[in-house]
């Protein structure tokens, strides 16, 4: 009986349909932690830039993704500035948009911390052999700072796949959301629907963050030894 | 003797330092000739490390004036970058990039720096690690490497960049007292082959075994030149006696 039903819930045709909408779910999110990591080092050098303008700017734009909830930010570009702009904006592009401006200012953070951490002397020995800011940022900082700012990195990287749960409210049809129109469609003949997609969910979630958990592990280790 | 040989390598003239209006250097002169070796001694605040710093800038001054063969190295538009290259600086904290193995910390300023054909770098660096005997620790990584080892690294690592003058910051200041001793002995080497160094040490006998000339900073001043012999057993000023006076128990 038990196995019946599970097999109702889970037809090939249902699970096609739930890789599907992981597959948005991974889009959205590696796409904006590649951007939000590649922007949010640039984004971290500017934030210890000496000129207090550029600090107070870089301050402002932090706060500003820190204090304001992904959801409103979600609804203010897709819903907001759309219709101000009269233009017309994909979801999913919304959603890589605000995603990558957060991961960009959250990266440029952890980023911002990770080279103040590094001792003085590191900045000054690398100037002493005539290291120019880049040569020495390239060379020096950033290989240092990448490591200490690891784990903070991945922590980040766990919580944007786990935020884009939230895009389905702006339309977009990622992996939660095939899941409830499967349970939607299935409930009157399984009452437990409900209990076997999102427990597949769950697991569907951990397969994305895990490798992300074990690579940090690896990567720590490796430098540590 | 061409004029150019008899020009100072470096010559500092009328130096003024201050940090947020308070004094730490004043009235500095000083001449250092090619091959010649300085020891700055004095006691902890007087300005020593900051002189250096502001050899190699470091530290900026406010007024005075620092010449490199003759080249004013005051000014906006003096790069330093460039200048870096010809004064080597080794510092009292463990300063190897700790990224970086020991071959690959030698050779980032020669290569990325100098663009110096990476070969020709190899064959130096092998030849100076072989002369300060770490030779087999040259794919070690820092964290794997004693205090002493790695001053002695970062000495080669300076002198890789071929400089015509080299700064010691207190280099033994951080060690177990056993790894004085290799890391000074390496400096006195170098002091043997003729390299022009000026020196911040606290190690008194090695100061008197090594310098030519002893420089004895107070509050920014400087109060005493002297051969180390002179220095060391009958010191003109009573600043320098009392200074000397804490060192014998």
């Amino acid at each position: 009986m038990q196995s019946s039903v599970i097999s109702m819930v889970f037809t090939s045709q249902n699970l096609m349909r739930l890789m599907g909408g992981l597959l948005v779910t991974a889009r959205i999110a590696f796409i904006s932690i590649a951007i939000g990591s590649i922007a949010g080092i640039g984004f971290g050098l500017l934030m210890t830039s000496k000129s207090k303008w550029i600090k107070g700017i870089c301050r402002l734009y932090l706060e500003i993704f820190r204090i304001i909830p992904i959801l409103v930010w979600l609804y203010i570009v897709y819903f907001g500035i759309t219709s101000a702009l009269n233009i017309h904006l994909e979801g999913e592009l919304v959603a890589m948009i605000v995603f990558s401006l957060w991961g960009t200012a959250e990266m440029g953070d952890i980023v911002r911390g990770a080279l103040e951490s590094l001792p003085r002397h590191q900045i000054e020995s690398g100037r002493a052999l005539g290291l120019g800011f880049w040569k020495l940022y390239r060379y020096v900082l950033i290989p240092q700072a990448v490591r200490r700012m690891l784990p903070g990195a991945i922590n980040l990287a766990t919580r944007m796949v786990k935020t884009t749960s939230l895009v389905v409210l702006i339309g977009v049809v990622e992996v939660v959301k095939v899941g409830q129109q499967i349970i939607e469609v299935s409930r009157f003949q399984v009452q437990t629907a409900s209990l076997w997609i999102y427990g597949l969910l769950f697991i569907l979630y951990f397969i994305i963050c895990y490798p992300l958990s074990v690579l940090s592990k690896r990567l720590e280790a490796k430098w540590s030894n | 003797m061409s004029s150019e040989e008899k020009q100072p390598l470096l010559e500092i003239k009328d130096l003024y330092k201050e940090y947020d209006k308070k004094m730490v250097l004043n009235d500095i002169q000083l001449q250092i000739n090619k091959g010649e070796v300085i020891v700055v001694l004095g006691p902890s605040g007087c300005g020593k490390s900051t002189l250096l710093r502001c050899l190699n800038g470091l530290e900026p001054i406010q007024g005075g004036e620092i010449k490199l063969r003759g080249k004013s190295l005051s000014g906006k538009d003096v790069d330093w970058q460039k200048i870096r290259q010809h004064i080597g600086m080794v510092f009292q904290n463990y300063d190897l990039f700790p990224n970086m193995t020991v071959i690959e910390n030698i050779l980032l300023g020669p290569i990325k720096v100098q663009k110096r054909d990476k070969n020709q770098v190899l064959m130096q660096a092998k030849e100076l690690l072989d002369r300060v005997g770490l030779l087999d620790r040259i794919d070690a990584y820092p964290r794997q490497l004693s205090g002493g080892q790695k001053q002695r690294i970062a000495i080669v690592r300076a002198l890789c960049m071929n400089p015509e003058i080299m700064l010691f910051d207190e280099v033994t200041a951080s060690l177990d007292p056993e790894m004085v001793r290799e890391v000074l002995e390496v400096i006195l080497g170098l002091a043997k082959q003729g390299m022009t160094m000026i020196i911040v040490t606290h190690e008194m006998a090695f100061a008197q075994a090594v310098a030519d000339r002893i420089v004895f900073l107070d509050a920014g001043n400087i109060c005493e030149i002297a051969e180390p012999q002179e220095f060391f057993t009958d010191p003109k000023t009573e600043r320098a006696k009392q200074f000397l006076n804490i060192f014998q128990y």
